[in-house]
């Protein structure tokens, strides 16, 4: 039989993890009730100030989209020995951390973009083709920490302890709720070390503006593209060197 | 390989099954469809594969008998792909499995242990993403699929959710995953564990019918009647090492000249064993459930022992019957390991003498 392109077996095991994880209905709920409840809370609190935490708050739904499931899928198919048939097929180690990562990141996008579209509909936010780019790529930097977070644990439970470990003090120290300009010098180094910091500034230049960020937006887009790389390369080590524990 | 000529040889129930039917070629100058040499796997300080050598023909099965934790699953994934030696070489179907693992990959199909399909997406599902998985053309994912479920008996459970069928049907189905790409060589690594005796037999026909369909078989398995049953030749392995490799006959033949004795006690002890393993004229003494394979020197001199250790030790005799060398008897004669440490839970661990 003819072989396809050697990409396609890592798209169907992308497409597989999709339907298998993300089109179901609980997930579905999640995603769509997660930002509106968001940023419910934060209208509730401050009618008068959404529109400034509207980039965070897409930021945040980013991150907890593209992690969700990724931070514990590898885990869970390592408990019921689907690992190992993916280890049989004939994918390489980085197709198969990009396949699964991938679907993360799809996943983290069309939340954050249902954020976005909120933000635009509601408060006239302004849509630049840019927030594509930066959701996108802050979407792949989230799913592959999720993929990382998942071969560093054994357990699915101690996979999700540990990803809340990193998302909680993320989210409050990458200007998510607080200006970078408004924290400690020390906690602007912290936040400097954090992709979601570079995503929420990113989407604050795009939707509110260049004066409402604190980096330019290329800053920005170089950021997450150079965390993305680097996570990547973590997960496929990560990946390389675990792979007798997914036997 | 000539396409026409293999399905002039199977019938499409062959081509379905994948037989030799392959248009994927192996490697350059293939001959033997295995062949491993000094492959030897370390975990920490545990030789769980301990400079093997071993070479398995295009078309054989060949049956890896060893018991739990003699490095039958470690060999599987070494000669697959999954994990890498720490010593030595192997080349399966051609390709070398350090160089080329991907290349391995595509030319092997591998039953593991544990049925792990996904439980969720039904049979079909689960076979066209395994066929998603090897790359094959859109247009044969739902007729491939179709085939081998038919092939292992399985069409009108096509839609079930994998999760939802039995033991027997997760085993064929995982199974038939395994033929989705018509592999070279077909990994099979205890599949009958776990299932009741009517599935046991059932998968066991369809192993016998891959095998003479042309499928190389490599079957890992602790049942030696299983091996005897269906193996070309058989390879035992012991802590790692390699015992001996044969045909079953050639295995059995060498304690045909050993008399042999089965013996059985009203309440069979222990100490029975042990006093029979210490009389004279007593080669070997293996359990079997509540029987006593005893191996002697002669029949009529093994009698007697037997009867005076049984008076000795105030046990009474049940049944005593003389019987032909099996591949029980070679196992134990070659190994020197109780049979009983091929029961699943059973440890290498028990000398006979």
């Amino acid at each position: 039989m003819m072989q396809r392109s050697r990409w396609m077996p890592a798209w169907y095991v992308t497409l597989k993890d999709i339907r298998t994880y993300y089109l179901k209905p609980p997930l579905i709920s999640w995603g769509m009730l997660f930002p509106i409840v968001l940023i419910l809370a934060f209208f509730l609190r401050d009618p008068g100030d959404i529109r400034s935490a509207i980039p965070g708050l897409v930021g945040m739904t980013v991150l907890f989209g593209a992690t969700s499931v990724e931070a514990v899928a590898i885990t869970f198919e390592k408990r019921i020995g689907a690992m190992e048939r993916l280890l049989m097929a004939p994918l390489s180690p980085w197709a198969l951390v990009a396949a699964k990562a991938l679907s993360g990141a799809l996943f983290g996008l069309g939340t954050g973009l249902l954020t976005c579209a909120l933000g635009c509909i509601v408060w006239r936010l302004s849509f630049s083709p840019y927030v594509l780019i930066v959701l996108a790529l802050g979407s792949i930097a989230f799913a592959l920490l999720g993929v990382v977070l998942s071969l560093l644990m054994r357990e699915v439970f101690d996979a999700m302890t540990l990803t809340n470990f990193f998302r909680f003090p993320m989210v409050f120290l990458s200007g998510t709720f607080l200006p970078l300009g408004d924290m400690a010098l020390w906690l602007r180094v912290v936040a400097c070390c954090l992709p979601l910091t570079y995503t929420v500034d990113g989407v604050r230049y795009c939707m509110l503006g260049a004066g409402h960020a604190h980096f330019a937006l290329v800053v920005d887009l170089l950021a997450i593209a150079l965390f993305s790389v680097g996570l990547f390369a973590a997960a496929l080590a990560l990946f390389r060197h675990r792979l007798e524990d997914m036997l | 390989m000539d396409r026409a000529v293999a399905k002039g040889r199977n019938g499409p129930q062959g081509a379905a099954l994948g037989g030799i039917d392959h248009a994927a070629k192996g490697g350059v100058g293939m001959v033997s469809a295995i062949e491993t040499s000094s492959l030897t796997r370390y975990y920490g300080a545990l030789c769980a594969v301990d400079h093997l050598d071993l070479s398995v023909k295009q078309g054989e099965l060949l049956a890896f008998l060893g018991p739990n934790g003699a490095g039958k699953t470690t060999t599987i994934r070494l000669l697959t792909g999954l994990i890498r030696p720490n010593e030595g070489t192997a080349q399966v179907a051609g390709y070398d499995i350090g160089e080329n693992a991907t290349a391995v990959k595509r030319q092997v199909g591998v039953v593991p242990q544990r049925s792990n399909l996904y439980a969720e997406m039904s049979a079909r599902q689960n076979l066209v993403f395994c066929c998603q998985l090897y790359g094959l053309p859109r247009a044969v994912w739902r007729q491939r699929s179709d085939e081998l479920l038919a092939t292992f008996e399985l069409s009108d459970r096509a839609d079930t959710a994998f999760g939802a069928l039995s033991g027997g049907m997760k085993r064929r189905l995982t199974i038939a995953a395994a033929l989705v790409h018509r592999p070279r060589v077909l990994f099979l690594d205890e599949p009958t564990m776990g299932l009741d005796v009517r599935s046991a037999r059932h998968l066991r026909a369809m192993i016998a019918r891959l095998r003479s369909e042309g499928v190389t078989i490599f079957l890992t398995t602790h049942m030696i009647p299983e091996a005897e049953a269906l193996a070309d030749r058989v390879a035992i392995i012991v802590k790692g090492a390699l015992a001996v490799v044969d045909t079953p006959e050639a295995l059995r033949a060498r304690c045909a000249q050993e008399a042999a004795i089965e013996v059985r006690f009203e309440r069979t002890r222990e100490v029975m064993v042990t006093a029979l393993r210490r009389a004279r004229g007593i080669r070997s003494v293996s359990r079997s459930g509540e029987a006593l394979h005893v191996a002697v020197d002669s029949v009529d001199e093994g009698l007697r022992v037997i009867q005076r250790t049984a008076d000795g030790e105030g046990a009474r005799l049940a049944q005593v019957r003389t019987v032909v060398p099996t591949l029980e008897d070679a196992f134990v004669h070659i190994t020197n390991l109780d049979s009983e440490v091929m029961r699943i839970g059973g440890t290498p661990g028990g000398k006979r003498r």
